[in-house]
């Protein structure tokens, strides 16, 4: 098992680096790095020094290294746009995506997961066909429409519900919450209800094609021969195989939530980094996409690491070696 | 499967005609794309107005509402956004420009997606492996994430872009997120077919890779390639307008349905909805039929279903 | 007279297809008596397993029991519900699947799956099924069993497996066990130990044993009569020596000639010309008598019942009382 964990590290900080390198061809090519650093507002002897620091004239690997020694401190300059330094500007407006990015998860799971078990154990029945074809639609309808017709139907026709921003926030030392205030759950409903439905579908789907798969096993009709109850092979036997691997594949999923949260706070303006990132793109800023890039990759490399954690302490079969032949 | 009658009836005598002909959803869902083809290729005979042609528009029909509310007219049926453009003709060529982006991606990550699958599994070793890695890493990436790093590169690149260009960037950057799914699927087939005893004496012999990778590999890789494609052109279509609606697809000058569901989007408060809701109706309506579609095809080609 | 633990009357199972109504069991009828062990033999997709899954209640779906009856033990259960069947299972009949590792669940302990076994069939606390589950694998031959208990399926061999499986089969001490095809997939030096065990494990607790399979083999070695099955139906049942070295059906005979004699020469191996008609194309009359080398007119028409031959019984005009032997 260690092995295995050590093998994982290392696909993970690979995949950092390359995503680093991607970010840094961004950085040094695409428009001039050294504006990116000191802002559009330098003068002239101030690019004079920062050329000769960052020896534009050297190879290509020590620029590399370089970039990346900044890019672990946070350091990616100073944003095109607002002129203000990248790094803080991110700061900022992280706690809103992570927390938009946290309830929206854990209600796609607790809806997604219980639907999916329903819709496999009921297969057949009309409500399930029902179900799947409501998921279809889940499926088919971008992010972006389901969030214009919740405001449509929640906002402007029922008046019940904000359509844009946070509501109160809390400061807490450097992190902003807005679950700690009646407004700012209300505020936070409808953005969390649109990122989560995509998600929520396909936790469905999934967990309903998992769960007919094992419910066809021999262990399944192994433990029906033995007269098991229904409760014990379903949610004892069933559930726990069918989690298993679904719960990698979501862990995965979840992670993609962060990207998703571009769309969604463009819809309802929620001040996070996905509103930043587009923002960035119109305007071409490249040292916050870089940022953003940087940023996004680790935040996926960790989960698919504790995703990864959470397998093999939940799979026997990894946990525990195999007896050696003699 | 009958031997005999032309080619249609033959297919619809096979195991996947019959089971479109058992579907009914899926026959509604394939009347309903084929509608939707038909009007978006043929956009400029089938819709009442040209939307993009100023000289037509008339300031004092703005905003009307659709014809059957209170102050609508037969003009126009699904009513006028705040230029007085026809809803019902603008919501016809977005749909166009929506499914020709569309379609065009897919195309596009088929054929590299295909091609790179087949190089990798014939070929093997480090070609193989470098591949499966990259595709590893694309995958762990969201769609939408590498659609928009590619956009804002063009954008930064190409700061005044022309149309071609702008459809250009768009479309390379929907297609370099499709592609992945062929390549890994068809790399799979590749390897299969590769280490069997015919393909062997086959290169023995002296046959062209080419030859046996078109004769064996393709024929059994098609399956799968078209259920992917047929679900993947919803994906298209739904990533366009994702990025056009984010400000970042199409060049404004040609609308497809995600540009007008943003402009409509400002006129929700005010009380004029359908500026937005029937683009946004026309898109699920294609998006939703593609899906069943492939859905239905998926199901009718997977041999263990039978 | 012993009544009989089963009895299968005319048993029809079928399956509609997009094709029509598939007949898989056509008519079968068996009988096993209280701690008997009855061997069903016969080619793949005769129709041996399905046999053993409609006499415990688990076709699958879209497969359904048309006509006949089961009597366990006097009791009709063909038409039982799905509660009713839940509570015969494991407690009345058992059943052992041909994999055993696909048989027991991977992410749980052997321990855990045989206590639950117990505790759903018996009213025991959770100490007093531990200690009688650990007295189970112990006499299933498995070593070292208060330990063993807590270990995972991937932990043991292949023969080990299968006896963790045949203790969680007989937990609950049911009269009658039904193994199909227990050995197939093991080495053939584990396949007599387990063979072996079961014949005794069984013959100690009185229960009697369906035993599904196509070696031959094992059936001499093992069983007390012997089922034989082609295409649906029962072709001849009888003794396991009467079946074995005097078969009365032709389809018997060319599967005994067809099994190679260690002491004599050959120069081909003998085989019974033909294969075994599918599903959906069986002949008229009796199934086996396009390939029959006796075949006679009445076979073309009329299909022939069980009928009276010595010992045994076999599905032959060749036995009608009006023809001579």
């Amino acid at each position: 098992m260690p092995i295995f964990l050590f093998n994982r590290l290392l696909q993970a900080s690979g995949v950092l680096v390359s995503v680093a390198f991607l970010a840094f061809l961004l950085f040094q090519y695409v428009g001039d790095p050294v504006i990116f650093l000191l802002g559009q507002d330098a003068t002239p002897q101030q690019i004079r020094e920062l050329r000769s620091a960052l020896g534009l004239d050297q190879s290509f690997l020590v620029q590399f290294q370089h970039f990346l020694g900044n890019a672990i401190q946070g350091e990616f300059g100073i944003s095109l746009r607002q002129g203000t330094k990248v790094s803080k500007l991110i700061a900022e407006r992280l706690p809103a995506t992570l927390e938009l990015a946290t309830i929206a998860a854990l209600l796609a799971l607790a809806a997604g997961i219980p639907m999916g078990v329903y819709a496999a154990l009921r297969a057949g029945r009309f409500s399930t066909q029902v179900l799947m074809t409501i998921s279809l639609l889940g499926v088919s309808l971008p992010t972006f429409l389901i969030g214009i017709l919740l405001i449509l139907l929640f906002s402007v026709n029922l008046g019940w519900l904000p359509s844009f921003g946070r509501g109160d926030t809390l400061q807490l030392g450097w992190w902003s919450t807005g679950l700690l205030s009646v407004a700012g759950w209300k505020h936070i409903v409808l953005p969390a209800t649109t990122l989560a439905i995509f998600q929520l579908t396909l936790i469905m789907r999934l967990v309903r094609a998992e769960m007919l798969e094992v419910l066809r096993t021999d262990y399944i009709r192994f433990a029906r021969a033995r007269g098991l109850s229904n409760r014990a092979i379903h949610f004892g036997h069933a559930l726990r195989n069918t989690l298993v691997p679904v719960m990698t594949i979501t862990g995965l999923q979840l992670g993609g939530l962060i990207a998703f949260a571009i769309i969604t706070e463009t819809v309802f303006q929620w001040p996070g980094m996905g509103l930043l990132f587009i923002q960035a793109v119109s305007f071409a800023d490249i040292p916050v996409m870089a940022a953003y890039l940087c940023l996004v990759s680790l935040i996926f490399v960790t989960i698919n690491l504790i995703v990864d954690l959470l397998y093999v302490l939940v799979d026997p079969r990894i946990r525990i070696d195999r007896p050696r032949k003699a | 499967m009958s031997q005999h009658g032309n080619p249609i009836t033959r297919w619809l005598d096979s195991d996947v005609g019959y089971s479109l002909r058992n579907s009914p959803v899926a026959m509604t869902a394939a009347v309903v794309a084929f509608i939707c083809l038909f009007c978006a290729l043929f956009a400029g005979w089938v819709a009442p107005q040209d939307p993009f042609d100023l000289a037509t528009l008339e300031l004092a029909d703005a905003r009307q509402p659709p014809a059957w509310l209170e102050g609508g007219s037969p003009k126009y049926w699904l009513g006028t956004d705040d230029q007085g453009r026809d809803i019902l003709s603008a919501v016809i060529h977005g749909a166009r420009i929506s499914l020709v982006v569309g379609l065009t991606s897919v195309a596009l990550s088929l054929l590299i997606g295909v091609a790179l699958g087949l190089l990798a599994g014939f070929i093997g070793g480090w070609v193989d492996a470098l591949l499966m890695r990259l595709c590893d890493v694309m995958l762990s990436f969201p769609a939408i994430l590498v659609a928009l790093l590619i956009a804002g590169v063009g954008r930064a690149l190409f700061p005044n872009a022309q149309t071609p260009v702008a459809f250009g960037v768009l479309i390379v950057s929907i297609t370099l997120t499709g592609w992945v799914q062929y390549a890994r699927t068809v790399r799979g087939s590749t390897l299969v077919e590769r280490d069997k005893e015919y393909v062997q004496a086959a290169r023995l012999i002296g046959v062209s890779p080419l030859r046996i990778l078109r004769r064996h590999v393709l024929p059994n890789v098609l399956g799968p390639v078209l259920v992917l494609a047929t679900i993947q052109v919803a994906t298209a279509i739904l990533t366009e307008a994702t990025l056009s609606f984010l400000g970042v697809g199409v060049p404004p000058t040609s609308p497809s349905l995600g540009t007008l569901i943003r402009v409509g989007n400002d006129y929700l408060f005010s009380g004029e909805w359908w500026i937005t809701v029937f683009p946004g109706a026309m898109l699920i309506i294609i998006a939703l039929s593609i899906n069943l579609l492939g859905d239905w095809l998926r199901d009718a080609l997977n041999p263990r279903l039978r | 007279m012993v009544m009989n633990l089963l009895e299968v009357n005319n048993l029809v199972v079928e399956f509609p297809t997009r094709r029509g109504l598939l007949r898989a069991l056509d008519g079968v009828s068996l009988t096993i008596a209280p701690g008997e062990i009855l061997g069903v033999v016969g080619e793949s997709g005769a129709g041996k397993s399905l046999t053993g899954a409609a006499i415990i209640g688990l076709l699958d779906p879209p497969g359904r029991i048309s006509s006949g009856e089961i009597h366990l033990a006097g009791e009709r259960i063909d038409q039982y519900s799905a509660d009713q069947m839940r509570g015969i299972r494991g407690r009345r009949i058992g059943a052992i699947f041909q994999d055993p590792l696909a048989s027991l669940d991977p992410l749980y302990s052997i321990g855990h799956q045989l206590i639950e076994t117990i505790r759903t069939h018996l009213p025991l606390t959770a100490g007093q099924a531990r200690q009688r589950a650990i007295e189970l694998l112990e006499e299933t031959g498995i070593p070292a069993a208060a330990e063993r208990i807590n270990h995972y399926p991937h932990q043991f061999s292949g023969g080990m497996r299968q006896r963790v499986v045949i203790a969680l089969a007989l937990a609950a001490e049911p009269q009658l066990v039904i193994a199909d095809e227990p050995t197939t997939a093991l080495d053939v030096s584990i396949q007599a130990q387990v063979i072996g065990l079961l014949k005794r494990i069984c013959h100690d607790r009185g229960a009697a044993v369906m035993l599904i399979t196509h070696d031959m083999g094992v059936i001499a070695e093992t069983c007390d009569r012997v089922a034989v099955m082609y295409a649906g139906r029962i072709v001849e049942i009888g003794p396991v020596q009467q079946v074995i070295h005097a078969p009365a059906h032709p389809y018997t005979v060319g599967l005994m000639a067809s099994i190679p004699d260690l002491e004599t020469d050959l120069e081909r191996l003998a085989q019974i010309d033909g294969a075994m008609p599918r599903l959906d194309a069986i002949p008229p009359g009796c199934a086996f008598h396009p390939r029959c080398p006796r075949v006679f007119e009445r076979c073309r028409f009329e299909r022939p019942e069980l009928l009276d031959a010595g010992t045994s019984r076999a599905a032959c005009w060749l036995h009608a009382p009006e023809v001579a032997p």
